[in-house]
């Protein structure tokens, strides 16, 4: 990495300053801030009270606070396991089957129609499917079509439901991102590698197990990472499909954070929440990052 | 008939026969079958089915309620009237949530893109002292939630005069995005030919000079991408816009969109019409910039 066979050109800091310094004033300071907050009780006006760790360990004692943390298992299962596992399949059908026997036009074709609720603002997919949801909405108008009324749900509105709901929404705005990875990771592969598997004998599901997967292995890696982080930090899906409820059946941390801050006026509450997810995120970025690391080097 | 891929196909195949031939068929894998046809149309199905909810927000935007109510969400509309979009047109403003969302958007992308630009150079071409430290904090603000800035940054947006306005809400969306368009752009700048600078500064180029001249015009294709990015995820965002443009005259689509929710829960098909206001403005966006798009997150996800 160090090569000082040149002396090392100077001038160049000053193209850091701009960026650094405006990092620094708008998400550095006020993430500092977060952090004091958390060790006050305050309520967004006049002084902050300073009260150390005990909003952390009201946390802890918080059943609002361990279900939202429940139902954060859930929704990393919905948006970062399952679109993995189905985009992985999805994604070595389409390259490994449809693409070579029916061509590339097919695999761009459906790869565009499963991506497209990526680019969907998620508020809008959110306002979407709280209506395709809804009592009256679209999924109950076809149980009654095909004589199955006896099915017909409020679908968001029971706690029984809701946080299912929710991961199949996540899941469906999910899946277009892996797939979209993993197909472009698949160019990697020599289409020699496949023949040679098939020559010798290999049926589709064995080329996918030994072949696809492991040369997936990267991209799984930072799907994972990535979206589990992005699982933490789910927020407007919640805000507009469910509010958190019912009871607090899809309540995130993030949801419960934006409530203590916003509608309690619980700002050291709120930002004992938030400072923890911001330390489990940086904990998982981290440990990602040192690995990858470790591999590449 | 479902075989080809032998050289006395008729003259009508013998496109697939040539390709067939050319090399990569080789393996009976490539035969198409009436299997291979099914699995096609179950994709396809499968497809079709991911897209629906597209679909029914359409059908049911060109209601009219008594329409909805008779027949309810999965007919075709008895006929098709405009007259549910245009009234939520109206009622929702959406003509300056549009444009505010544009000007946002472009706002966000010209500083976010400047930013890593200049932060990148240092970085990657520059090679400035201590640049791994400050790569490793560019990607550690990159990954921050917002939810952990929020409240400070409302409190100091008040405090400074920035909150429900659109410039400083523009700022602090332009800086986050930088965060990771240094990480992505230091990484391509690290390969950027040497020669070419050494030459340059040789020929008495200076800093500037240099980044103007030699190392944006090379890295285009990735500032074009990371635009289109930008523009998306920026139009997108919700935490910070909910928070901070609170105005009708402020916000942006997704939000003026859904904050009408409430308004509507009884109104089915505005409802809808809402929904399909918010959803075309961004597939317009995805048809015209697909490759760029799916290109980016490749770029950004797996460096």
């Amino acid at each position: 990495m160090k090569t000082t066979r040149h002396p090392r050109p100077t001038g160049y800091a000053v193209f850091l300053a701009p960026g650094l310094l405006l990092s620094l004033l708008f998400l550095v300071v006020p993430l500092v801030m977060t952090f004091y907050y958390s060790l006050t009780q305050w309520q967004g006006v006049g002084e902050p009270t300073w009260i150390g760790f005990d909003n952390y360990t009201r946390l802890f004692s918080d059943a609002d606070f361990w279900a939202s943390f429940r139902n954060i298992a859930f929704v990393i299962v919905g948006i970062a396991v399952v679109p993995t596992l189905l985009g992985l399949f999805l994604a070595a059908l389409l390259f490994d089957y449809i693409g070579k026997k029916h061509g590339d036009g097919f695999v761009s074709l459906f790869r565009s129609g499963l991506y497209l609720p990526q680019v969907i603002p998620v508020a809008v997919t959110g306002l979407m499917w709280g209506w395709i949801l809804a009592p009256e909405g679209a999924v109950n108008s076809v149980l009654e079509k095909i004589g199955l009324n006896s099915l017909a749900q409020n679908w968001l509105g029971d706690p029984d439901f809701a946080l299912w709901m929710v991961l199949a929404v996540l899941v469906w705005m999910q899946l277009g991102y892996p797939l979209v990875l993993f197909l472009s990771g698949l160019q990697r592969i020599d289409p020699e590698l496949y023949e040679a598997a098939s020559l010798d004998g290999a049926t589709w599901w064995q080329r996918f197990t030994r072949i696809t997967v492991p040369i997936l292995r990267p991209e799984v890696y930072v799907v994972l990472v990535t979206t589990t982080i992005a699982g933490l930090k789910v927020f407007a899906q919640i805000f507009v499909l469910t509010g958190g409820g019912p009871g607090n059946s899809t309540l995130v941390p993030a949801y419960f954070a934006y409530q203590n801050f916003f509608e309690r006026a619980d700002v050291g509450y709120g930002s004992a929440i938030s400072s923890t997810i911001t330390l489990l995120v940086l904990i998982i970025a981290g440990t990602m990052l040192t690995r990858q690391a470790r591999e590449d080097g | 008939m479902t075989t080809h891929t032998t050289s006395t196909a008729p003259p009508g195949h013998r496109r697939k026969a040539v390709k067939a031939e050319a090399g990569k068929a080789k393996a009976t894998g490539n035969r198409r079958s009436p299997g291979s046809y099914a699995v096609l149309a179950a994709v396809a199905v499968f497809v079709l089915a991911f897209l629906a909810p597209f679909i029914v927000i359409l059908l049911n935007s060109f209601k009219t309620s008594a329409d909805f109510r008779t027949n309810g969400s999965l007919s075709l509309p008895a006929q098709w009237n405009w007259s549910i979009i245009a009234e939520v047109w109206d009622r929702v403003g959406f003509t300056q949530k549009l444009f505010n969302s544009i000007q946002i958007s472009l706002g966000v992308v010209l500083i976010a893109v400047l930013l890593a630009l200049f932060n990148a150079y240092a970085i990657g071409i520059g090679r400035i002292r201590w640049r791994t430290p400050f790569l490793i904090f560019f990607l550690g603000v990159n990954v921050l939630p917002q939810e952990g800035l929020v409240y400070p940054i409302y409190y100091l947006f008040k405090e400074m005069g920035l909150y429900d306005g659109k410039l400083g809400y523009t700022i602090l969306v332009g800086i986050t995005y930088s965060a990771f368009g240094t990480y992505l752009l230091s990484s391509v700048f690290a390969s950027f030919p040497r020669e070419l600078i050494e030459a340059a500064s040789m020929d008495g180029a200076g800093r500037w000079t240099i980044l103007w001249r030699i190392v944006l015009p090379m890295s285009w294709p990735t500032l074009s991408v990371m635009c289109v990015f930008f523009f998306v995820w920026s139009w997108n965002e919700f935490l910070y816009p909910l928070v901070l443009l609170i105005s009708n005259d402020n916000q942006t689509v997704p939000l003026g969109l859904s904050v009408m929710q409430g308004q509507y829960t009884s109104d089915p098909t505005s409802m809808s019409a809402a929904a399909l206001l918010g959803i075309v403005p961004m597939v317009v966006f995805f048809l015209i910039f697909q490759r760029s798009l799916t290109r980016g997150m490749t770029a950004g996800a797996v460096k």
